[in-house]
């Protein structure tokens, strides 16, 4: 008897209804489901949590507040003051990414940050508003970012190439880096998992017992590091949006 | 020769060896750091993070060339 534990099968994404828009296909994915979700459960929190606001908050209103004033938190000590208009920004990336890594964690729930298509967006999204602003505040000195100052002329030939080289492969690394980990955590999850059925299928009984007091702690352990990961890397995307906004924001380095 | 896609996947995942001991490196001198003067040490944590975020990064790059030659290979 062959037992499938495919470990990729949970990534797989159906099409709840079809929708064509001419040639493009727009139907509406089981995707889609799950980030309207996580957008529906984020705004009904925070419309919860800041409906009755009082000078003393309550459970939900300082959880609303320690949240936000944790994003706020990193902008200040990242941006500083010119940072203050990208607040609101850093928090929807943030909150958008945690919710949906926190969704991700349930079993036959989809994890869409472990689509490279909506991680690649919201990177490519990040990377273009930061040229976008850093041409506006900066003109053509935005291009500055490119030639440190202080370094001598026979140098900037190597580090100019290196410097253009490490912006462009931004957006690469930002998107990659949440779907690679969302991705390997789940896979290794599912793969710790199947231990299960297939030491059932080898040693029957015993390979049953065996499967769920040996496997079962290790799971365990496992999902409890996966937590740690889904809000480690909500945490390091919005950080590396700041870093990356301060190219545009902050003073030529 | 599509079982030298799985080879080259395979050496791909060397780049997790180095992210290893770089990420491994990050970690234990912020502790190192930290355990000498605990009272700066929460200042630095955001260092600590962007530090591990772009160390990883290039582990992953390795990752995604794995990711390239099983799935996208040119000759596949």
């Amino acid at each position: 008897m062959m037992v499938s534990t495919d470990p990729m099968h949970q990534f797989k994404i159906g099409k709840l209804f079809d929708l064509k828009l001419g040639d493009l296909d727009i139907s509406f994915t089981t995707s889609a489901l799950w980030m309207v979700i996580g957008v529906l459960l984020l705004i009904g929190f925070l419309a919860l949590a800041t409906s009755k606001t009082s000078t003393v908050p309550g459970r939900m209103q300082s959880l609303a507040e320690i949240w936000y004033g944790f994003i706020a938190g990193i902008v200040k000590d990242v941006n500083h003051a010119p940072g203050k208009p990208f607040v609101p920004l850093v928090f929807s990336l943030f909150s958008f990414i945690f919710i949906a890594n926190l969704i991700g964690m349930f079993p036959y729930f989809l994890t869409t940050t472990s689509h490279i298509v909506v991680t690649g967006f919201m990177a490519l999204f990040t990377i273009s508003l930061v040229i976008v602003v850093g041409v506006m505040k900066k003109g053509f000195g935005f291009l500055k970012i490119f030639v440190p100052s202080g370094v001598p002329f026979v140098l900037l030939l190597i580090v100019t190439p290196i410097e253009i080289i490490s912006f462009l492969s931004r957006p690469i690394s930002l998107g990659m880096r949440l779907f690679a980990n969302m991705l390997g955590g789940h896979v290794a999850l599912k793969v710790f998992a199947g231990f299960v059925p297939s030491l059932a299928v080898a040693l029957g009984g015993i390979g049953m017992l065996m499967g769920g007091v040996l496997v079962m702690p290790l799971i365990v352990g496992v999902t409890a590091l996966e937590f740690l990961v889904a809000f480690l890397q909500a945490y390091v995307f919005a950080m590396l949006t700041c870093v990356y906004l301060n190219d545009a924001l902050g003073e030529a380095h | 020769m599509q079982g030298l896609n799985f080879v080259g996947a395979g050496l791909a995942c060397l780049a997790m060896l180095g992210a290893a001991i770089g990420v491994g490196n990050i970690f234990a001198s912020y502790l190192d750091g930290a355990m000498r003067n605990p009272s700066a040490a929460p200042a630095q944590f955001g260092n600590l993070i962007f530090g591990f975020a772009v160390t990883e990064a290039l582990g992953i790059f390795g990752f995604a060339i794995a990711l390239i030659l099983i799935f996208a290979a040119p000759g596949a």
